[in-house]
């Protein structure tokens, strides 16, 4: 049908919800471009900071795209046990949170890591992991499962007839059926994931820094931070935008493709197959790089939990608060946005993956500065800026749910009479329980890991785990932050988990 | 009784006029290829479809601007009849009052509505667990409680197997032919007309055709009716 004739769903939240994104993405960008200092022009550390950040972007995404082929290749035409949890799996760094991984990353490649206890071992100099290649190899940590993922699904939409076909006429399967799917689904995929590494201020935080290894959103921090240089902060967050939305400007035309997409559980039946061991060897190898990381978290967090300091365990109770209330209010807008639906929304609803969250951040301590201390603001902050930057992946799900649900029974609804109210009640939300627990599940996992716009604005008293952890690491107490990343792990997940879970019930859908 | 005056539908390159009158009380097949528009013209009777011009009327009452849910018409669609979430007797409530929670007395009005289709002691369960022919009887079983004059049915039967629908015809004209409501059924298969149709109408060539009374309607058909029947 081309029209709906009634508008059955209540339309202001909806508006209220765009109005708060477009406050903390254009309003916020607003208050950066009016402060910024343009007349001062960009300084050699800047444009040092701008090419770091675009080249480790480039590097972190080539090499997660080149090394995902091949797996996915292994994993599109092997069957073996386990080959459904390991791809479940790796739907889980996007839940991880990155101080976490930048830990256990440090157990198996820092000083006295594994790697280089081998190499000393063996009389070979040891590796450091700060600089460039720690930024590159956390991001390809992170970003490789999910090239994987969205390789492998490119891998499974070739139909299994093709496949047949060409057996029967001995074609070459590579250059006649993967060749042009690679063609057109490999640019995606890298564009994504150069989008992520542009914003992923925790990796620089953490493993970059020092003159040769600081990327935009770092500089942005420590301009902010250290030298409380508003005017400079203010310009170098102009230019990370900028740089976003080139991006994701790209990468939105491209379709973000769905990260805890299903259905990969199908192998297609081959003729074409030799060489098993240089897949299984290839399957083990990116397994082994991917969980030894996580097993060190949990190896070294458990003896490290008994060294938090009791402030550890008050910021997790921080966390917990900023994550259920982030959850609360992205599902919120996500559901409100959903209900309303058009054009307006949708571009409301996309805005936030342009925005850097310590773009946002700076944004808002610019407003906020002038009347109050930002340390007081910290969490409620934390809480806009996390769940804001949540919807898009929320609306996505609840989005969707929402339209089908229109689409279906709408003119039953409508010609039952029900109120607006009746119809998101008694229909809209008992239906889309499974799309609402998965977005507050996502949300409320990003936000308990998050340690972004927190940095800018909290001072001791507000630090949520995240930002404690970091400064244990910072102490150099190794094990105290081992034992935090620990606890920060169980927290996501189990965020994660307990939404997702409550979504499941017992719904006829 | 139901009076489109001069209805003019259109839907891009689509144009539908209806210049028609059903008779309160009857049961009216519409019949025709499909795309004629017969679903098309029960959307607008129901209120899913502004018209382009002309009047929908109930006796005296103008209903060209009602909303769907405050006019007197129940619809029951090709599919989704039924909210699945919801239970039996959840769903056939609803026709008597759009909320959840239901008086003792109004969920006795529930119960005797499923018994009248024959569904007696199901209202527990959730529509996946009945079948297709108990999920139009639970359909039914609603508009029959919903108590309101016209009801129109775009094709709910044709998913069943012939002696289903066929059973399920016999129910209509039993419960709402006999409760006096004006019906209105869409149909491209000539012997459900012929089963329990008081008059037919011919939906082709972009209008609706007055409605006959069935014997007359097939013995001596029009030359566009011909057409269809071949």
């Amino acid at each position: 049908m081309a029209q709906r004739a009634v508008a059955i769903a209540p339309r202001w939240p909806g508006a209220a919800a765009a109005a708060l994104v477009l406050v903390l993405t254009i309003g916020t960008l607003a208050a950066v471009g009016w402060r910024a200092e343009w007349q001062r022009g960009l300084s050699p550390a800047d444009w040092a900071a701008i090419r770091f950040t675009v080249t480790q972007a480039l590097v972190s995404a080539g090499l997660s795209v080149l090394l995902a082929i091949p797996v996915a290749r292994a994993l599109a035409r092997r069957q073996f046990r386990g080959r459904s949890v390991l791809i479940t799996l790796m739907g889980a760094p996007f839940l991880l949170p990155v101080v976490v991984a930048v830990i256990g990353l440090l157990a198996v490649f820092g000083r006295a890591g594994m790697v280089n206890s081998a190499l000393a071992w063996l009389g070979l100099p040891a590796i450091s992991i700060f600089g460039f290649h720690g930024v590159v190899l956390a991001h390809v940590f992170f970003n490789l499962p999910l090239a994987i993922r969205l390789i492998l699904q490119g891998w499974l939409v070739i139909p299994a007839e093709r496949f047949r076909l060409a057996a029967s006429l001995n074609a070459p399967v590579g250059r006649l059926l993967e060749w042009p799917m690679l063609r057109a689904v490999v640019p995606g995929v890298f564009l994504v994931i150069f989008l992520i590494c542009l914003t992923s201020f925790a990796v620089a935080l953490t493993l970059g820094g020092g003159p040769r290894a600081t990327t935009v959103e770092l500089a942005i921090y420590q301009a902010l931070r250290f030298d409380f240089d508003l005017g400079r902060a203010a310009l170098l967050a102009c230019v990370q935008f900028g740089l976003c939305v080139l991006a994701a400007a790209v990468v939105w035309r491209l379709s973000l493709v769905d990260t805890m997409g299903a259905g990969l559980d199908r192998t297609v039946q081959r003729w074409d197959l030799r060489w098993p061991v240089l897949d299984y060897l290839m399957i083990a190898l990116v397994a082994a790089f991917l969980f030894t990381p996580l097993a060190m978290v949990v190896w070294r967090g458990v003896p490290g939990l008994a060294l938090l300091p009791a402030e550890v365990w008050a910021a997790a109770g921080r966390s917990v608060i900023v994550a259920g209330a982030s959850a609360l209010l992205c599902t919120s807008m996500a559901l409100a946005l959903a209900l309303r639906g058009g054009r307006m929304v949708a571009i409301t609803g996309v805005l936030p993956l342009a925005a850097s969250g310590l773009v946002v951040g700076t944004g808002a301590f610019l407003l906020v500065y002038p009347f109050i201390n930002p340390a007081r603001l910290a969490l409620p902050v934390t809480v806009l800026v996390n769940a804001t930057l949540a919807l898009p992946f929320a609306l996505r799900a609840i989005g969707q749910a929402v339209e089908g649900i229109d689409r279906d029974f709408g003119r039953l609804g409508a010609s039952l009479g029900l109120s607006r109210w009746g119809w998101v009640r008694i229909v809209v939300l008992p239906r889309i329980r499974r799309p609402l627990g998965f977005g507050a599940g996502l949300a409320a996992a990003l936000s308990m890991g998050d340690l972004g716009v927190i940095a800018l604005f909290a001072g001791e008293a507000q630090q949520t785990l995240p930002l404690a952890m970091y400064r244990l690491m910072g102490a150099y107490r190794m094990e105290a932050a081992a034992g935090a990343a620990l606890v920060l792990l169980a927290l996501s997940f189990a965020a994660f988990w307990i939404c997702d879970r409550g979504g499941r019930g017992n719904a006829d859908l | 009784m139901l009076i489109c005056e001069a209805l003019v539908i259109e839907q891009d390159d689509f144009r539908l006029t209806a210049d028609v009158t059903f008779n309160t009380g009857k049961i009216t097949a519409l019949i025709g290829p499909s795309g004629a528009g017969k679903s098309t013209l029960l959307a607008a009777l129901a209120g899913f479809l502004a018209p382009a011009s002309g009047r929908v009327m109930w006796q005296d009452m103008d209903l060209t601007a009602v909303p769907p849910g405050a006019r007197p018409i129940s619809a029951i669609f090709q599919d989704n009849n039924l909210f699945p979430h919801l239970t039996i007797a959840q769903n056939v409530g609803l026709g008597l009052r759009p909320t959840w929670h239901l008086t003792a007395d109004e969920r006795a009005c529930v119960e005797r509505a499923l018994s009248s289709v024959g569904l007696a002691g199901l209202g527990g369960r959730k529509p996946a667990a009945l079948s297709g022919g108990q999920q139009s009887r639970a359909a039914l079983a609603r508009v029959l409680l919903a108590d309101r004059p016209v009801v129109l049915l775009d094709e709910p039967f044709a998913a069943l197997g012939p002696g289903l629908k066929d059973e399920m015809l016999d129910l209509v004209q039993s419960t709402l032919g006999v409760a006096g409501r004006t019906v209105l059924m869409v149909t491209h298969d000539p012997d459900d007309a012929r089963r329990i149709a008081d008059q037919a109408s011919l939906v082709a060539a972009g209008t609706v055709s007055a409605p006959v009374a069935t014997q007359a309607f097939f013995e001596a058909p029009s030359p566009a009716l011909s057409a269809y029947l071949g």
